[in-house]
């Protein structure tokens, strides 16, 4: 097994020998700048997260709602692209920042089909991502990426949605790796009011139709909403609340404040 | 083998024509794209589907609609070495306006069908949307239309047009607040609605089978044409000419003609402010392949994948994306795409106008406008007599206040 799946599967086989749930928090890349980015990444991972999932912005992003719109059109005019996220990576990765613990690019298949699938592929790896996902590239499509992928050990995460049949479910969870992310509304990012009552029962299906571990995200608003999540799950996946923070947090205390409400996240699953 | 023989074959069950098209949507609209095509596979192979399809087209919306010799014009182009005998298709002359109600009227029919309640769509221009409106209320189908907030300003008229009508009209102020966003909050809102939502999408563009459904409701243009010159000529023309946005209106007038390779067709961008103006919406001769709004096309993108803003004084070709079927007739040559700028578009508006009495859309404009580049290929048909079509794709009283802004400029 090549080094950046088994960070992790590493992460998840720990999680499930102590019990303890899996916490991915969002933030995109570039926003308010990269290297506010890489302050941000430290002190999430301080705070405990397990896994932190980088936003790539695109000019485009239909499965998001308003925040993360806002936020990845900011990083956009800032200059953000997607070589420069890698190479973010890269020195996070080597720098005091990350450490061991995995990296998720979520990013917009236009962005990887302009700067050509197998060197993205490569380049990814070699910066030390362990996953990517692709909001706008469905199972069918992604044929060609999940080979490039799987040749270099780089996990394409597989997302299930309330609309998936259990025999869709079958067939695109097959030869899956990483983890299943199950997106817990119909709808776009951004927080809600409160889990849907049928997700518990969805996610008994997913369960059905793969050994992976089962993360929880789309529309989860607090430390509540993600204790209930987990409790159904293998973990959960934060991303507008955290880019709300962001938003409103004066800078000086931006740090401590991110920090604290992802341990206390942490806690709370 | 033919063309069109090759073309049939060429879309798979994934949607492609060639490399082109696909469906690159989230996984919540994966289920409903099946659903949607199963239910276009059912009630297309249907004869009752089609022919109260046809009911409306005639009796509602005006079908058939003239193949008309535009004499005065024609003349313009005529020289002493051969004749030019250019016809206008009048889409125009449909209710609402223009071609879009074809492709309205099939799909809310089949929205009917599928037992949705509610229909979403997505305009520019906002012709696409009074006339989504218009079949909503035929129907009596809930109606939200989104519209960029930008073209909500210059398309005043339609947004009441819209309300008038009944629907709601919903401002989108994302992104550059144009048609491709218009479409981002489309999309956004049928995934959120998936359920007892449908998704009218107004051209040729989206994921599989949208562009396929949306050609084959607007082929009607093209079958008609096909008829109407072997009456009047006895033969099929040399030249076609037709406006490309998102493309809906040429790939009904080319479909019927792909595999009649004696037909020249031609597909007319808007080159905006010039091609190397950096403002224009000519993604096919100045774009690359890509992946937006559900289908991999040519696009106006940076080189990091970002997709640039449009630029054309018609509000309905301004769009970064071109349909996928356009795409793959541009890859195998079929099709001769070419742009037209802002200025010549205005040119031609008032040329028609003064010549003919008729109108045009700023969009179909480009189309006649490209009459004034084709001497070249006329001479080399070495014929007394060559036949053009121009699809006369709207009407341009939507234009008017717009050209008026840009009238001390281009007005003789």
């Amino acid at each position: 097994m090549t080094k950046s799946t088994s960070r992790l599967d590493k992460t998840f086989t720990l999680a499930k020998a102590s019990g303890r749930k899996v916490f991915m928090p969002f933030i995109t890349a570039g926003y308010p700048s990269l290297k506010d980015t890489a302050k941000l990444v430290a002190a999430m991972c301080r705070g405990g997260a397990d896994i932190i999932e980088l936003g790539v912005p695109f000019s485009d992003p239909l499965a998001d709602g308003p925040v993360i719109q806002k936020a990845s059109q900011a990083a956009l005019i800032n200059g953000t692209t997607l070589s420069k996220v890698l190479d973010l990576v890269s020195d996070m990765r080597h720098g005091s920042e990350l450490g061991e613990v995995p990296v998720v690019l979520l990013l917009y298949y236009n962005t990887i089909y302009a700067y050509g699938p197998e060197r993205f592929v490569a380049d990814a790896v070699d910066c030390g991502v362990d996953g990517i996902v692709v909001p706008d590239l469905p199972y069918e499509e992604s044929g060609e990426l999940r080979a490039l992928a799987r040749s270099k050990g780089l996990a394409v995460i597989a997302i299930a949605a309330p609309t998936t049949s259990p025999e869709r479910l079958k067939r695109i969870l097959k030869d899956a790796s990483g983890f299943v992310y199950y997106t817990s509304v119909t709808g776009v990012t951004g927080t809600r009011k409160a889990l849907r009552e049928q997700l518990s029962g969805e996610i008994v299906k997913v369960k059905h139709a793969t050994t992976l571990p089962v993360l929880i995200g789309f529309g989860i608003a607090n430390a509540d909403q993600a204790r209930q999540a987990a409790v159904i799950s293998d973990g959960v996946i934060m991303g507008s609340s955290l880019i709300n923070l962001v938003e409103k947090c004066a800078p000086s205390a931006l740090q401590t404040e991110l920090e604290e409400y992802i341990r206390a996240i942490k806690l709370s699953i | 083998m033919s063309f069109s023989h090759q073309l049939k074959n060429q879309l798979n069950k994934a949607g492609y024509f060639g490399k082109n098209g696909g469906r690159f949507v989230p996984e919540t609209l994966m289920p409903a794209l099946e659903e949607l095509s199963a239910a276009y596979d059912h009630y297309s192979n249907q004869k009752e589907f089609w022919q109260e399809l046809n009911y409306y087209l005639t009796e509602y919306s005006g079908r058939v609609t003239p193949l008309y010799l535009a004499n005065r014009l024609s003349k313009q182009y005529s020289t002493k070495k051969y004749r030019v005998k250019a016809y206008l298709k009048r889409e125009d002359l449909n209710h609402t306006g223009a071609h879009k109600i074809n492709n309205a009227l099939g799909q809310a029919l089949l929205a009917k069908r599928m037992g949705k309640k509610r229909v979403i769509a997505e305009t520019g221009a906002g012709q696409h949307g009074v006339a989504t409106a218009t079949v909503c209320a035929l129907l009596g189908l809930e109606c939200q239309i989104y519209m960029g907030a930008v073209d909500m300003e210059r398309q005043e008229l339609n947004v009441y047009r819209m309300r008038l009508l009944g629907a709601e009209v919903i401002p989108v102020t994302s992104g550059s607040r144009t048609l491709k966003d218009a479409c981002n909050e489309a999309i956004r809102d049928w995934v959120t609605n998936v359920d007892d939502t449908y998704y009218i999408i107004g051209s040729v563009v989206g994921p599989h089978p949208y562009p396929l459904m949306v050609r084959d409701f607007q082929k009607v243009i093209g079958q008609e044409t096909k008829i109407q010159i072997q009456e009047k000529e006895g033969r099929l023309p040399d030249f076609i000419v037709a406006c490309v946005g998102g493309g809906s209106n040429a790939m009904g007038m080319f479909y019927p003609f792909i595999d009649e390779l004696g037909v020249q067709l031609f597909g007319i961008e808007a080159a905006g402010e010039g091609l190397t103006s950096g403002r224009h919406a000519a993604s096919i001769s100045k774009g690359r392949k890509g992946v937006l709004h559900g289908s991999l096309s040519y696009l106006l993108q940076d080189d990091a994948g970002q997709i640039e803003e449009a630029h054309s004084i018609s509000a309905g070709l301004d769009y970064p994306g071109v349909g996928p079927e356009h795409a793959w007739l541009k890859d195998i040559g079929r099709v001769n795409y070419q742009a037209i700028t802002d200025g010549e578009a205005l040119t031609a508006f008032h040329s028609l106008s003064r010549l003919e009495g008729i109108i045009p859309a700023l969009e179909s404009s480009h189309a006649v406008a490209f009459l004034d580049k084709m001497s070249p290929y006329f001479e080399q048909m070495e014929k007394p007599e060559i036949l053009v079509v121009v699809n006369l794709s709207g009407r341009g009283d939507k234009d008017v206040i717009t050209v008026r802004q840009e009238g001390a400029s281009f007005d003789d």
